[in-house]
């Protein structure tokens, strides 16, 4: 029997209001390096992975991928990423 | 495979025609690619290996010399010490981070390569003035790269140095060294032997890393194209490199092992070939064993990978079950890649296709060495340093010497290093002129890592000289008595007579100072070609040395102890201005020549020292420097954080920041002082007292050189 | 033996792939009671009276300090072990573990400066009455030196007598939430600290202030 299986991608990065030293260190460097109006830069994780059941992935997120405390997390499946790519990492923050 | 691309690989064609005649026809791919490492500068010393072998090589306490993974020496009671410096140069200035990162990685495996627990790294770093961006990107993520690797292993970061200099703009260096210790009855060589036994390759797969690294990145001059170079960088994973450690010493531990050797530049070609040559036999190997990163990968790339954390080991058949069952409790891969044979050839199979077949002796020994053609420059081959201190007061040269990036305080770089993992330090970076390291044979080990370019582009025989006197002058500051000596020589293009000229008269001067201490060259490491768009660096011989001391109680300290001792220089020190730090921060041009040495002189007062210290009768003891000896005085002010009353005459410029080897500012109650001068030249300059450092004509307080000396936490931001 | 030990008592010292500092928390506890190491891949915690879970980048710190460790097969012997009273320690790295198992309050994000720090620091015993601190005067002052890269202590809603070490004044390089240097949980045994205590119990080496928490619990240990 084949199994389908799913390219999915976790994204994570620091919870708002957690102070992010690397977005904010590249903040910093981005306008010494000639970009300007750049803002809100936060630095996380991605984690691509293959599974069979994308139910799954939640789960897997909150035990181990992300730790919830200090880490927001969104799973981005293929079809989510073509039909809203706001809901993902893109989306603006303060 | 024709002449042409041999040319390309880095080969001339008469070495290619040389390669013909030795295998009796033309190189295949798999072949040419494994001679064109092989035969390179970097793995074969061509041009510098005929100067190595003036170089002395014996001592009385020599484990282990030049031409193992490290060299070691007795430290007593069964216990030896084995250490070496490896450049990481050219890697370094293409990709700072990994390439300081795998500096350290490689130099950690030349230590367990052997069978020694690393137990310390020192780092001699050499960059452009930190006015430049590209400078300060280059010290900022090397240093995180050494940090990161070496603090994730576990291995404890000890000491360094580095300097600033225009010439090392374009072609920054990253030298390492490591320090390990191990049981003498456990050192084990890399000599393959037992036809028959197994090759085993254990630790990280193989994937396109480094590529050619060997023969493209490490002796070719770098030219603007250097982000090109890029992809074939390694990549270093300290995580399973620490398993690596464990594992091999584990295998070891256990007897499972006939020979062992760590997979560095040129990878599995170069590690193996060098184990069939050392132990006279052919191996014979199968490059589809061997367990790859990314899948289609072609035999000669398997050959040449430079994936890092990766060991061969040679065991009886018998036990490689029990080989595999420890690389497998250390999350450690391990695979049968081939055996031992009586051939004396590599023979390389894809499967069952031979792709390879090549005597040993041809690929490890008959590379041709080059005689240099060396010739004193006529004309001074570097620029005068820009001029950045106009200050003429003595307290204002003192502060801007204290803030120059050669000798402010290195805090900012050597607070991203675990200093103290494995629970042995006993001095810390800032608290001795040299490391030192509890031994579990109750006694302790001195470490240093010294040299100053600058001093051997004004003369290279006497700036060899001053490295080796310098590095000394450490140990003996902390107590302790230099056992051996390892280096790396860092020159530009030796093809150019004037460079041939400088690593000529460099290598002599290292044999000398060697010879009048009696100390032998345990192995090291040759960095050529680094040169630039605007020239070469300055000749940058490195020397580290380890030295024992009976009784780390009684280790010494930089840093003034205790108010009213006093203070004195004491050591035949004869300082002279041009070559000096002020000279430079002046705008001065680098004199052509430096002041001879009394060598011998000098090793008496190191002696004279050595002793003072052991025997607990100095409060302090700190060698003369960059800067002079007023910047040494306030050096062991800041280090024990109490002032100076001085009675010197702070006008007489040569005197108070002039340099030259066998100076030692010392502080101790006066009797002990007395007790020095039966021995060496000792002469009073005042007490420490109070809270800043004065004199007549001179008032800083201690916070003031404190500010000044703290300069390179800018660079950090 | 200064801080007075007991062979009664036995440590358990944890190693995973990529622990640096075992050896050394092995040395630390041997001075104050017998000591062992045991394995990741072993539930078994051979009779260990105490667990201490060593500093260094276990799996590498890869995904997240300490987050891989915590599922060993070790670990869910000591989170056992702790559930049902017994004593673990956690440094550095381990109280990174600890902290990921919820055995204690919160976790530890990158410092502030980004940089990986290594420098001795004053620690003020905040509270001196626990199993990890008992050898220890309240306010005392235990020079230690902290390394560590990701040790910004982060814990909303804290128990505030949970609080058991802060950096005294300006030896906060990492940005910790109110200064804070360790923490307990709220049943008292599980103890967790970004210092390296271990790092401190021979003078040789610079400090003997880290014995006191080695001895604290041994001490303890006895008691229970």
């Amino acid at each position: 029997m084949d199994v389908v299986s799913t390219r999915v991608r976790v994204l994570i990065r620091p919870k708002e209001g957690i102070l992010d030293p690397q977005g904010k260190a590249v903040e910093r460097v981005l306008p010494a390096l000639g970009f300007q109006g750049v803002a809100n830069v936060h630095v996380g994780r991605l984690v691509e992975l293959d599974v069979n059941d994308v139910s799954q992935v939640g789960p897997m997120c909150e035990k181990l991928l992300a730790n919830t405390l200090i880490e927001e997390y969104s799973i981005l499946t293929p079809e989510a990423e073509e039909t809203s790519p706001d809901v993902g990492p893109d989306a603006p923050r303060g | 495979m024709s002449r042409s691309e041999a040319v390309a690989l880095g080969l001339t064609e008469g070495e290619y025609d040389g390669i013909v005649d030795r295998i009796g026809r033309e190189p295949n791919q798999v072949e040419l690619a494994m001679f064109s490492l092989m035969w390179s500068e970097h793995c074969a010393y061509k041009h510098s290996k005929k100067l190595l072998r003036t170089l002395p090589v014996e001592g009385p306490r020599l484990v282990l010399g030049p031409g193992e993974n490290a060299g070691a020496v007795d430290v007593g009671d069964g216990w030896a010490v084995a250490f070496k410096v490896e450049s990481h140069n050219h890697p370094s200035a293409v990709e700072p981070f990994q390439g300081a990162a795998t500096g350290v990685g490689g130099i950690l495996r030349d230590v367990f390569a052997i069978g020694a627990r690393p137990i310390a790294v020192l780092d001699s770093l050499r960059f452009g003035e930190p006015t430049s961006e590209r400078s300060r990107y280059l010290l900022d993520h090397a240093v995180a790269g050494i940090g990161h690797y070496g603090n994730s292993v576990g291995v404890a970061n000890v000491g360094g140095e580095v300097y600033f200099e225009a010439p090392y703009e374009q072609n920054c260096l990253v030298n390492a060294m490591c320090v390990g210790l191990v049981e003498r009855e456990r050192l084990i060589r890399s000599a393959a032997a037992g036809v028959g036994n197994k090759l085993v390759l254990f630790g990280a797969s193989t994937g396109r890393d480094g590529i050619g690294g060997a023969s493209v990145l490490a002796s070719a001059e770098l030219g603007d194209a250097d982000a090109d170079k890029r992809p074939t960088v390694q990549i270093g994973d300290p995580f399973e490199e620490k398993k690596l450690l464990e594992c091999s010493l584990e295998l070891l531990d256990r007897g499972l092992l006939v020979a062992l050797q760590d997979l560095g530049a040129a990878g599995l070609t170069s590690s193996s070939s060098e184990m069939a040559s050392k132990g006279e036999v052919g191996l014979r190997i199968d490059v589809r064993q061997v367990p790859l990163r990314e899948a289609d990968m072609e035999p000669f790339e398997i050959m040449v990978s430079e994936s890092q954390e990766r060991m061969l080991c040679v065991c009886e058949p018998g036990r490689v079950d029990a080989v595999l069952e420890v690389c497998a409790r250390w999350e450690v891969g391990g695979t049968v890649i081939g055996e031992i044979t009586d051939t004396r050839r590599m023979e390389i199979f894809d499967g069952d296709e031979r792709v390879g077949d090549i005597p040993v002796e041809a690929l490890v020994d008959d590379c041709p060495l080059y005689d240099l053609e060396p010739a004193a420059p006529a004309a001074p081959l570097y620029d005068a340093p820009a001029r950045t201190l106009e200050a003429t007061a003595a307290r204002d040269v003192l502060l801007g010497l204290l803030a120059s990036p050669n000798v402010a305080s290195r805090r900012p770089l050597f607070e991203q290093y675990d200093s103290v993992v494995g629970s042995r330090t006993v001095r810390r970076p800032e608290q001795a002129d040299a490391a030192v390291l509890a031994m579990p044979n109750g006694g302790a080990i001195g470490i240093s890592i010294d040299g100053n370019g600058r001093r051997v582009a004004c003369d290279p025989y006497r700036g060899a000289v001053e490295a080796v006197l310098e590095c000394a002058a450490n140990l003996a500051c902390a107590g302790a008595e230099p056992l051996g000596l390892t280096n790396c020589l860092n020159f530009g293009n030796p093809e150019k007579p004037h460079i041939a000229w400088q690593l000529t008269e460099a290598v002599r001067g290292l044999g000398d100072a060697c010879r009048a201490l009696d100390l032998p060259v345990v192995g090291g490491n040759v960095s050529l070609y680094n040169e630039g768009g605007e020239g070469p660096i300055y000749p940058t011989p490195v020397v580290g040395m380890v030295g024992e001391l009976p009784d780390p109680l009684h280790a010494g300290r930089t840093g003034f102890a205790r108010e009213g001792d006093a203070i004195a220089i004491a050591g035949p020190f004869a300082p002279a201005l041009p070559g000096s730090e002020l000279a430079k921060l002046r705008g001065e041009p680098l004199p052509d020549g430096l002041p001879e040495t009394d060598v011998a002189a000098v090793r008496a007062a190191q002696a004279a020292i050595r002793d003072a210290v052991r025997g607990g009768r100095l409060s302090s003891a700190h060698d003369v420097a960059e800067g002079g000896l007023l910047t040494a005085v306030a050096e062991s002010c800041l280090a024990g954080g109490l002032g100076a009353e001085l009675e010197l005459d702070v006008a007489d410029e040569e005197r108070v920041f002039g340099e030259g080897p066998g100076g030692f500012v010392v502080s101790a109650p006066e009797a002990a002082l007395r007790e020095l001068a039966e021995r060496i030249p000792v002469t009073i300059i005042g007490t420490v007292r109070g809270e800043s450092i004065r004199g007549p004509g001179l008032h800083a307080s201690l916070d003031e050189l404190r500010a000044a000396h703290g300069a390179l936490a800018a660079l950090f931001d | 033996m200064p801080h007075g030990g007991d062979r009664s008592v036995k440590f358990g010292v944890l190693q995973f792939p990529g622990s640096c500092d075992e050896r050394d928390a092995l040395l630390a506890c041997a001075k104050v009671a017998d000591a062992e190491l045991l394995w990741h891949g072993d539930r078994d915690l051979k009779g260990a009276d105490a667990i201490v879970v060593p500093g260094g980048f276990s799996y590498g710190d890869y995904l997240r300090a300490g987050a891989i460790a915590r599922f060993s097969p070790v670990m869910e012997s000591v989170i056992e072990f702790a559930h049902d009273g017994g004593l673990v320690l956690g440094i550095c790295n381990g109280f990174q573990v600890l902290c990921e198992a919820g055995l204690l309050p919160g976790a530890l994000l990158p410092n502030v400066e980004r940089r990986f720090v290594c420098r001795q620091v004053d620690l003020e015993v905040v509270d001196a009455e626990t199993a990890f601190t008992n050898r220890c005067a309240p306010g005392e002052l235990l020079s230690i030196p902290a390394k560590h890269q990701t040790g910004r202590f982060y814990a909303p809603d804290l128990d505030p007598d949970l609080v058991v070490l802060r950096y005294a004044t300006g030896h906060c390089f990492n940005g910790s939430q109110d200064e804070i240097a360790g923490v307990r949980n709220a049943a008292g045994n599980v103890f967790g600290l970004m210092p390296h205590p271990e790092h401190a119990v021979d003078p040789l080496t610079g400090s003997v202030d880290g014995l006191s928490i080695f001895s604290s619990m041994a001490h303890a240990g006895v008691a229970v």
